[in-house]
């Protein structure tokens, strides 16, 4: 078995752009990959096939090209549900995260009302909260929020003070894509259902991390999007129970997700069809599945050590700096997301995120600096302007690491 | 590439000139780049020929907003208010005398928005964020 270096130094040579220079010839060293990651030879092969071979419409043509499109449509609907452990009618192919949660609450609209509380925490991603913002605007419901402790972990006995009978949803994210916190996603699903909730997880920075079983985790709802997952931007999956996904509202109408149309009425097509409304992004849905395929081959938990390896080593050599305040939890209790600040140690200057991440682009580092889409945690429980954040992947080595961090000691030495 | 770190810039940041409250100020007006949460509030004293006598500044953000912000403040020193109303992004981008790229270009001009808020508002305009309509 190859050693966990060897591996990445393999996987890396399915990843062309991680060779191509930025700013003057600088190497890349791509750290943000919670925003997006790269994408593999294998995933970017399986597009341009499709578009050089199979084009066709899905489900409509009764011709070869359309056959074969609807086909491998399929396939890869069924590898993505297999990857989460669902059944092939609850996996609906979406364009990310975002829609996912989208359709969740857009159902949610008919079966919320006044007085009915929505339950979310404290880490949400804007993703997760707008819409549940809007629903309650809508219907009259509330909104309750879980507390963290102390150190930017999901406070259980707050969850216990929270949920209640008049609880109808719950939702919350599998791993915070500000600081890493993983969250108890069981236990908190148990606790919703005891109470009778619903309960949807926003796993947008798990399922391409970790292996997730929908129906271990007893989830009724799960989003994730594929462009972080080495699949193509404009792809994501929602997970729906299939007896929740019969009941709930369509989000988009149109061609495809209907069975019998006159001009006065319509009938929804079966699952998950009734979700996918008109022309899909058959190519993006065939990288979706060559993505599944690309990790599945490598092996969820083998990814996860990965980028807990790359983690550790990296919260090591952060914690040596007097200079660095690092944001959320230890090693063994996050995943591969790292939020931090240069506060310039004892009388030191504060220096500000995104002059932390221009200084670290302008010798080929891709950090992100910001809200991280999470603006009411970065403000109103962190209360900072903003934070740096670096996040792994499978292909970023202990070198690039180390490369980073000692330019963050340079980046200090400009300031303090 | 030349970094747009220079050390004016970062000096700038470290030791910020006209960074002050001015109690009984002409002028006064605040805004921020919401998505980066640079913040920035001018303070304008006019003499009796409606001519700058004296400016100061409060605000946090990156290194090129304070810069901006503290290059702006001493430029307009002298000036009337219809030749702070004349200054424009290429003005202040040269007193900064450097590149800065299309994603940075926020960062260095609030501070000439919020110099046009604080004229707005003291001619009796509409006071709402000047810069909300331009990012």
């Amino acid at each position: 078995m190859l050693t966990i270096d060897e591996q990445i130094s393999k996987i890396r040579e399915d990843f062309p752009i991680l060779n191509r220079k930025v700013r003057g010839n600088k190497d890349l060293v791509y750290l943000d990959n919670a925003a997006t990651t790269q994408k593999p030879k294998q995933v970017i092969d399986t597009i341009s096939n499709y578009y050089l071979e199979i084009n066709a419409n899905v489900h409509r043509g009764i011709h070869a090209l359309s056959e074969e499109a609807s086909e491998l449509y399929e396939q890869s609907h069924k590898k993505v549900s297999d990857f989460v452990n669902s059944k092939f009618e609850e996996m609906i192919f979406t364009k990310n995260t975002t829609e996912s949660i989208n359709i969740v609450a857009n159902g949610l609209e008919d079966i919320l009302s006044k007085g009915d509380e929505i339950v979310l925490t404290r880490y949400e991603h804007h993703a997760n909260l707008i819409p549940f913002q809007q629903v309650a605007k809508k219907t009259g419901a509330v909104i309750k929020f879980i507390e963290n402790d102390d150190n930017y972990n999901l406070d259980m006995q707050s969850a216990e003070n929270i949920v209640n009978d008049n609880t109808k949803f719950i939702s919350f994210p599998h791993m915070s894509n500000v600081i890493g916190s993983i969250t108890p996603a069981k236990e908190l699903t148990k606790l919703g259902h005891e109470y009778g909730a619903m309960v949807h997880l926003d796993a947008a920075q798990s399922v391409p991390h970790m292996k997730v079983d929908v129906k271990d985790l007893d989830v009724d709802f799960m989003s994730f999007s594929g462009h972080k997952m080495l699949a193509p931007m404009g792809t994501g999956g929602l997970y729906g129970k299939e007896e929740l996904l019969e009941k709930l509202h369509p989000f988009l109408f149109g061609g495809d997700m209907i069975e019998y149309v006159s001009y006065e009425e319509a009938t929804w097509n079966v699952l998950p069809w009734k979700f996918e409304a008109g022309t899909p992004n058959v190519a993006g849905g065939l990288g979706l599945g060559a993505a599944v395929d690309y990790l599945e081959n490598i092996g969820m938990d083998r990814v996860s050590q990965i980028e807990h390896y790359l983690t550790k080593h990296a919260m090591k050599r952060l914690e040596e700096l007097d200079f660095i305040t690092v944001y959320g939890p230890d090693a063994n209790s996050r995943g591969g997301v790292i939020s931090f600040n240069i506060i310039g140690g004892d009388n030191g200057m504060f220096v500000h995120p995104h002059d932390v991440a221009a200084l670290m682009d302008e010798r080929g580092i891709a950090i992100r600096a910001g809200h991280h889409c999470a603006q009411p945690l970065v403000t109103q429980i962190m209360k900072l302007p903003a934070t740096s954040r670096m996040s792994f992947y499978i292909y970023n080595t202990i070198e690039e690491i180390d490369f980073a961090i000692n330019s963050l000691v340079d980046v200090n030495k400009m300031f303090n | 590439m030349t970094s747009i770190y220079q050390q004016q810039i970062i000096d700038l940041y470290k030791y910020p000139i006209n960074k002050k409250i001015i109690e009984d100020a002409d002028l006064d007006y605040g805004d921020k780049n919401p998505s980066c949460g640079d913040d920035i509030r001018i303070y304008i004293k006019l003499d009796d020929d409606q001519k700058v006598i004296d400016v100061g500044f409060q605000g946090s953000g990156c290194a090129i907003s304070q810069a901006s912000t503290c290059l702006l403040t001493d430029e307009i020193k002298g000036m009337t208010l219809e030749e702070m109303e004349k200054l424009s992004n290429d003005d202040l981008l040269e007193l900064l005398g450097i590149e800065i790229t299309h994603a940075r270009m926020k960062c260095a001009i609030l501070s000439l928005k919020v110099l046009e808020g604080a004229i707005h508002k003291y001619k009796g305009g509409a006071v709402g964020s000047s810069v909300a309509e331009n990012v």
